[in-house]
């Protein structure tokens, strides 16, 4: 099965059109596909006034049905594909009711219609694509647009905001302007008559002047990516690849700031362990968001490495268990360095829950002599809110599992000496090589079995780029796939797939663990065997990587 | 090795799997560390309708605590009386109305649960005799080529 359309980067949509994506409809008004022409604005500026007069909210800016108020987000232009996927996932986790109006991935300014201001303030809280939250108080092609948007929609509420401390932000996005026009530009909204002192640090309210510059020709996307990108390079006196005025400014006050900032607690720079393949700090933190981890909640990583995802979900409150084939990731080679230690550095082992060596093709989790309590359906090993992980690429030294290389060797423990080998202080049990397409049918099932009802799945892939047609998403019929998002490298790329447990175990059929060949089961002697058993065989993305991603040879 | 962790956990060899002697595993020459942390009502409340009662009944026996031979009936916290502490997943500590005695059942049960570890020690499994070394308060449960 294949999901093209959300994989698929996002063709730009000129904001001129002012696409609208209706992602969850509200439930008894079925909202038409409002346009935020200039037409439109003025039809809907009549109704707002109307409502405005029966408290102090805002007049929306396009046709709302009234509990429903219009909040400008104010995203990071980092990871686009992840931002609307977690803003969900947190919508859906704190039961929030809200509209996408208006979301580009090229633009940082996103609006989005929500019911109060508590309601936005604890939507942005845990995000970290996110930057922060706003009213929008106005907004327009032009100034003057913008202020008599502002004036129609808020003159009601200027006398709120007259006496408190208050400052005013300037924020462009691809474009810039003086420290001199900047302040001409916010004196133009003096109209709002607040007297109140201005305070740079701490104000009682801000409010924020937003821009957001249109790019000259879609021809210089690259260099206006590249642009984007390299924040040190040198400012020119005018950004190049886009226009000299705004396309869309906003005017806003600010409500709520999301978790952005704990991305630089947890860089992995400042951490006391990590190691070659840890997940760095920022999606480590979205991958949580996604896995709606949260206190009281129990996560489980089965390829926890020096535990990165384990930080995350217990910064969130979530207590974590994690296991690795490879004990030596989990208890460090050196003193003071393991991964009990990071828990010990970000003061939060109240949420750990245990770290032990295990492979998941023969994990010990699970109740499997044990009756489900109380006999309702439930299942015995019904454990975690959130499993997450990042399985092993088998890049670096081949993906292995448990067991001997020969599986015609017979099943009797070795003994050297009398002395039965994997009794021994120091025995490393063998390992084999294993398929990286088994080992999803593995975490998948393993996820069935685990996950309490509604708990949800987080796995990163890795594809390359040219197998991208070829990439199918993983099925499981008791896993409901919730989103996929991309993360873009040369040549290759990975995808974070969230998945959640359906309550009750649904019927439709799954493939049998044997149908996947990985001649693993044949004899060794066999020529074809011995071939198809060597770590490239099994895992094609390995083959790819040390063959540096090349394109085989077109037919003409 | 907590004794949370080991109310998950049954022998890894699959052809235990099918055998009720596999779960708990026994715990032999535990020995133990207490750490406190922050009690959390909201994790207990959750926890509870997850915990295999007997089993760990069992367990906390082979290292000496006495817990009550029925599960407690507690009422269900609602992660919702918590949602204000959405920012970084601290708790907050009054655990709403909970009574004095299950107060005092939830405070044994955080002690025995989240406080106390094996840090060396072995987990024998009931069925085959097969036994699961702990070091370092971790847990190894790769099995031999053998058994697999």
């Amino acid at each position: 099965m294949f999901y093209f359309s959300r994989a698929l980067p996002r063709r730009y949509q000129s904001p001129s059109a002012s696409f609208l994506y209706i992602v969850k409809p509200i439930q008894e008004i079925n909202l038409p596909l409002s346009v935020t022409s200039k037409r439109n604005r003025t039809i809907s500026s009549s109704t707002s006034i109307k409502m405005a007069a029966t408290g102090d909210s805002l007049a929306p800016v396009s046709n709302l049905p009234p509990p429903m108020r219009e909040y400008l987000i104010h995203f990071a232009q980092v990871h686009e594909t992840f931002r609307k996927p977690e803003l969900e996932s947190l919508a859906k986790l704190f039961n929030i009711d809200y509209e996408i109006l208006q979301y580009s991935e090229k633009a940082p300014f996103a609006r989005i219609a929500l019911k109060s201001n508590s309601a936005a303030k604890t939507l942005i809280s845990r995000s970290i694509l996110c930057k922060a939250i706003y009213e929008l108080w106005g907004t327009g092609t032009t100034y003057d647009e913008v202020h008599t948007s502002v004036k129609s929609r808020t003159s009601h509420l200027w006398h709120l905001y007259k006496t408190c401390s208050f400052k005013f932000g300037f924020e462009s996005f691809n474009g810039m302007r003086s420290e001199a026009a900047k302040k001409d530009l916010i004196e133009s909204f003096s109209y709002v008559g607040f007297d109140g002192p201005i305070r740079m640090k701490n104000p009682d309210e801000l409010f924020v002047i937003m821009e957001d510059y249109e790019a000259t020709s879609m021809v210089d996307l690259e260099r206006f990516k590249a642009l984007n990108i390299d924040e040190k390079a040198e400012t020119p006196a005018r950004n190049p690849t886009h226009l000299d005025e705004p396309h869309q400014i906003y005017f806003t006050r600010f409500v709520g700031k999301s978790s952005r900032a704990i991305i630089e607690t947890y860089d992995l720079k400042k951490r006391n362990y990590i190691g070659t393949t840890s997940m760095d700090a920022e999606l480590s933190l979205v991958t949580a968001n996604m896995a709606h981890v949260g206190p009281g909640k129990l996560a489980y990583d089965p390829f926890v490495g020096t535990g990165s995802f384990a930080v995350a979900c217990a910064h969130f409150g979530a207590v974590t268990f994690g296991s690795d084939i490879d004990g030596r990731m989990i208890r460090g080679t050196k003193p003071k360095k393991s991964l009990r230690s990071n828990f010990e550095q970000y003061k939060i082992m109240d949420r750990y829950g245990d770290m032990f060596v295990s492979d998941l093709t023969n994990s010990p989790l699970g109740r499997f002599g044990a009756d489900a309590e109380g006999g309702k359906g439930g299942r015995s090993e019904q454990i975690f809110d959130a499993i997450i992980c990042d399985p092993p690429y088998g890049v670096r030294e081949g993906l292995k599992v448990l067991g001997s290389r020969d599986p015609s060797r017979p099943k009797v423990p070795t003994i050297i000496d009398g002395v039965a080998q994997h009794t021994r202080k120091d025995f490393v049990p063998p390992k084999r090589p294993y398929s990286f397409d088994k080992m999803l049918n593995d975490i998948m099932n393993f996820s069935s079995t685990h996950l309490v009802a509604n708990g949800r799945l987080c796995i990163w892939l890795p594809t390359a780029d040219e197998d991208f047609n070829e990439f199918s998403i993983p099925t499981h019929r008791n896993l409901k796939l919730e989103s996929v998002c991309v993360q873009n490298f040369n040549k290759w790329s990975r995808r974070l797939l969230t998945y959640t447990r359906y309550e009750v175990d649904q019927d439709e059929l799954v493939a049998e663990d044997n149908t996947l060949s990985d001649a693993t089961g044949e004899p060794l002697d066999s020529a074809h065997a011995k071939l198809a058993r060597t770590a490239d065989a099994l895992n094609p993305f390995r083959r790819k990587y040390f063959e540096g991603f090349k394109t085989p040879p077109s037919e003409d | 090795m907590k004794l949370l962790t080991a109310n998950f956990i049954s022998c890894a060899v699959k052809a235990c799997k099918s055998s009720p002697l596999s779960f708990p595993l026994h715990f032999r020459d535990a020995e133990l560390a207490s750490k406190p942390v922050p009690y959390n009502p909201l994790l207990l409340s959750n926890l509870l309708p997850r915990l295999d009662w007997a089993a760990l009944v069992t367990s906390s026996k082979e290292l000496g605590f006495t817990l009550p031979e029925t599960k407690p009936e507690l009422p269900r916290l609602s992660a919702s009386s918590f949602a204000a502490t959405t920012g970084d997943g601290d708790m907050n500590m009054d655990g709403g109305a909970v009574g004095e005695e299950d107060e005092k059942t939830l405070r044994m049960l955080h002690k025995v649960l989240m406080e106390t570890e094996v840090v060396e020690g072995k987990m024998v499994c009931g069925s085959c005799g097969f036994e699961y070394g702990i070091h370092q308060t971790v847990g190894n449960f790769l099995l031999p080529s053998h058994l697999v």
